[in-house]
């Protein structure tokens, strides 16, 4: 939604013409005839970065080079590979810069990890506060103190 | 003339700035009553300076005087006069004015509204709200100026992004602006006490209608930018977690946390300095936001032309605020105390709750947003964070606090029991389980992601009107005292309706979703998901500033004609660009979205058909929410707090 405006303030205007508002992605003469196969085809697309966009997958985005790459994918698809096989192949080619969804080796764990640590950390913290004012909750209450009282008055004549 | 004007009363307006930054502050701190009392005509001033200049833009757009380096480049005298306005914020530095032009309303707001103050705390606020100011100032009038001239003026313009000539995308930087720069008076509320050295509950009400305000905004325009992509794009995608919606995505998480810890300071002066250190963090993001946005560091190093002076120049603002906020903060932190005690069942742990799930959503956004970046300076490892990461996982912390919203929000104050709140709900769990089998036995062999989608919403929905229900007391004329509870009430159980109606809505598209694909010849049909498209015919248009291909198809259920749908191809002869414009057959239980593309070798078009189902589900679950906000937000106590000085009539109001 907001790339669009992004782009029209940042970018240039010359560099416009690259992500087009024209709809056209997946193209009505790379359709596979096999509906199965094409599911396949386009859930491994919706996968795979368009090299040359901005944050876009192949199945969404007009450029040539996304054409080529959904066209390649059926390609191998076609020939009898299976689904880790195509993304093998394109990631062979192309990097792990292609792979919307990076894979949890090596550096990467940090950015898998790093939900599941914050919560189990956040989580600890936010117990043990729960558990501190529980605790306290069951000393017995103390008297108000003068500012508290004022404050009592001043709510109560609201 | 009059630009010269605008440029002269934005120096001013940064000058005002300035001194509005220092000298409330000093005067707070010697109690000198005078000094401090300048802040509120400071602000005021900054306020009507600010929109002078920004007049003096809006003038130059409409009056489309080309002599100004940025109308030239984004305006163009054959354009629509509403969208010679809004191009006035269609651009990094137009966008910028709006920007500023937000942060001296919100000071003008304090100053005009903040009557029941203390008169330190006040005129802290505004000379933290005057430095947010200055500081957006300068980096206008350094980096950004929208008042440059040209040496050479053209004959016209070269007119706006074709895609941005759209009632819904018009709107949506105002909103979200406000909703960013809202959270920069919640962030000068917080600073200001934390140089008090003072917050209590009384605190906690003031910045409430703040934050909430921020959180409506944020909500509606992150709204319509969603449903702008959806009917303007051309496939009818909401959402696709780009760094520049995750930046506008994050300050709403954390508004979201904020503004449900501030009750908790409010009502029971517990959470204090996690309410003050989510305040300040809060801004941080809506910073961020402004940094990813604009310095293109993060988002892609093909597409964005990078402006390496503003990047840093808005990096030290970040880094200056941020820095002095938080060193602030360690130094006064242990000044408060919690008050409130609380057991460990309760609307304050749920709140915690409810505040750790949002706090690390938002944290899980942040990190996938910024992984590319670090993971290539840090471990030279060029990589991609996009979708299918964050829906995975992003969404269970969406999945968990949907299943426990409900009963959290039923919970007592101080001391609940988890098994009467559980009763209470029984019916109400019941009802959405069986939606959800009902949904799951529907579909066949698919995810269980709409299943899942629709449970959760119905249990949103039937938990919120349970909790309103039981507030209605035990007997009597429970209907009668429904329609008389305090708005309050009323805007928290719509909001969270809102937010199950959301979750519905994004499941059901994500999972039954249908479309085809294929070329028709003119008289041809297809069926999809038991309705029948016929492409009748293709003709062309003439626009105001566009050629447009239009195909005219209709669309019938049954044998039964339902509708025409007129999808376009547009180009636009000025900036060279084709835009696709869907038409959509908006329905309650699902859209029908049709897109006309190129013509084919043999004659035909190529024709694009989706099934939505669901779809409105989503935006008109973000209505529901800014709703219930709004509705909050007129809570009585918030007119009385305004106005403490009248009388008025008490009416009876059950306790909370």
């Amino acid at each position: 939604m907001l790339r669009a405006l992004a782009l029209a303030l940042v970018l240039g205007m010359a560099l416009l013409a690259q992500m087009s508002g024209e709809a056209r992605a997946v193209q009505p003469d790379e359709v596979l005839d096999d509906p199965a196969l094409e599911e396949r085809a386009r859930d491994i697309s919706s996968g795979l970065r368009c090299l040359v966009c901005r944050n876009e997958s192949i199945d969404d985005s007009n450029a040539e080079l996304a054409r080529d790459l959904r066209l390649l994918v059926r390609e191998r698809l076609v020939a009898g590979d299976s689904d880790e096989e195509v993304v093998e192949f394109v990631v062979d080619r192309y990097g792990e810069y292609v792979l919307l969804q990076p894979r949890a080796t090596g550096s990467n764990l940090v950015l898998w990890l790093a939900g599941p640590i914050m919560l189990l950390l956040g989580g600890a913290i936010g117990w043990s506060y729960m558990r501190r004012r529980g605790r306290a909750s069951e000393t017995p209450a103390q008297a108000l103190s003068e500012a508290e009282a004022e404050r009592l008055r001043e709510i109560m004549k609201e | 003339m009059i630009t010269e004007l605008g440029h002269f009363a934005l120096v001013l307006a940064f000058l005002v700035a300035c001194v509005q930054a220092v000298v409330p502050l000093v005067g707070a701190h010697r109690r000198w009553p005078g000094w401090m009392a300048f802040a509120e005509p400071a602000a005021n001033m900054q306020f009507l300076l600010t929109a002078l200049s920004f007049a003096a833009l809006t003038y130059a757009f409409v009056t489309s005087d080309f002599s100004l380096r940025l109308v030239v480049l984004n305006s163009h005298s054959a354009k629509p006069l509403l969208y010679k306005i809004t191009g006035v914020w269609g651009n990094h530095e137009g966008s910028m004015l709006l920007w500023v032009l937000i942060v001296t309303l919100f000071g003008a707001f304090a100053a005009w509204f903040g009557g029941n103050l203390p008169p330190t705390l006040k005129a802290r606020v505004l000379a933290v709200q005057g430095m947010v100011g200055a500081a957006f100032f300068a980096f206008i009038l350094f980096t950004s100026n929208p008042f440059l001239r040209m040496a050479v003026p053209p004959f016209d313009g070269q007119d706006l992004n074709p895609l941005l000539q759209d009632p819904g995308l018009a709107f949506h930087p105002p909103f979200l602006y406000l909703g960013y720069v809202g959270l920069s008076m919640t962030f000068s509320f917080a600073v200001a006490a934390l140089i008090e050295g003072r917050i209590d509950a009384a605190w906690g009400r003031w910045v409430r209608p703040y934050t909430l305000a921020a959180w409506i905004f944020l909500t509606i325009g992150i709204g319509l930018g969603s449903w702008w992509a959806y009917y303007e794009l051309g496939w009818g995608g909401f959402w696709f977690w780009d760094p520049v919606e995750n930046a506008s995505f994050m300050p709403w998480l954390i508004a979201a946390a904020l503004l449900h810890s501030a009750i908790v300071v409010e009502k029971r002066e517990s959470l204090k300095s996690w309410t003050v250190l989510l305040a300040i963090i809060a801004f941080g993001f809506s910073m961020i936001g402004a940094f990813i946005t604009r310095s293109g560091v993060i988002t892609s190093v093909h597409a964005f032309a990078s402006d390496p002076e503003r990047g840093m120049f808005l990096l030290l603002i970040l880094a200056v605020f941020m820095l002095g906020a938080l060193t602030l903060f360690a130094a006064r932190a242990n000044a408060m105390q919690a008050k409130g005690v609380f057991s460990l069942v309760s609307r304050e742990s749920a709140l915690v709750v409810n505040n750790l799930l949002l706090g690390v959503a938002a944290f899980v956004v942040f990190v996938g947003t910024i992984w590319p970046l670090v993971s290539e300076m840090f471990f030279d490892r060029k990589l991609s964070v996009g979708a299918p990461f964050f829906n995975m996982a992003f969404t269970p912390f969406m999945v968990v606090l949907g299943l426990l919203l409900p009963l959290g929000a039923m919970l007592p104050w101080k001391r609940g029991n988890i098994a009467r709140v559980a009763t209470s709900l029984r019916y109400a769990f019941v009802l959405a389980l069986a939606i959800g089998a009902l949904a799951w036995a529907m579909q066949s062999g698919r995810s269980a992601l709409g299943p899942v989608g629709l449970f959760l919403g119905a249990w949103l929905v039937s938990g919120a009107a349970v909790d309103l229900w039981s507030r209605t007391g035990r007997s009597g004329n429970r209907l009668a005292r429904l329609g008389r509870l305090p708005r309050a009430d009323w805007g928290k159980a719509v909001a969270h309706a809102g937010l199950g109606v959301t979750m519905a809505g994004v499941a059901g598209l994500m999972a039954w979703e249908t479309e085809d694909i294929r070329v028709l010849q003119v008289g041809e049909s297809l069926e999809l998901s038991g309705y029948e498209l016929t492409l009748m015919d293709v003709q062309r248009i003439d626009g105001p500033n566009y050629d447009a291909t239009q195909g005219i198809v209709k669309l019938a259920q049954d044998g039964r004609e339902i509708a025409t749908l007129y999808p376009e191809k547009r180009f636009y002869p000025v900036a060279k660009m084709p835009t696709t414009e869907a038409a959509i057959d908006i329905g309650f239980w699902r859209d029908v979205y049709v897109v006309v593309g190129d013509p084919q070798d043999n004659g035909g078009w190529a024709v694009r058909t989706y099934y939505k189902p669901l779809a409105n589900w989503i935006w008109g679950g973000a209505i529901l929410m800014a709703l219930g906000g709004a509705l909050s937000l007129s809570d009585r106590r918030y007119r009385v707090a305004a106005g403490a000085k009248k009388t008025r009539p008490v009416e009876g109001v059950p306790a909370e």
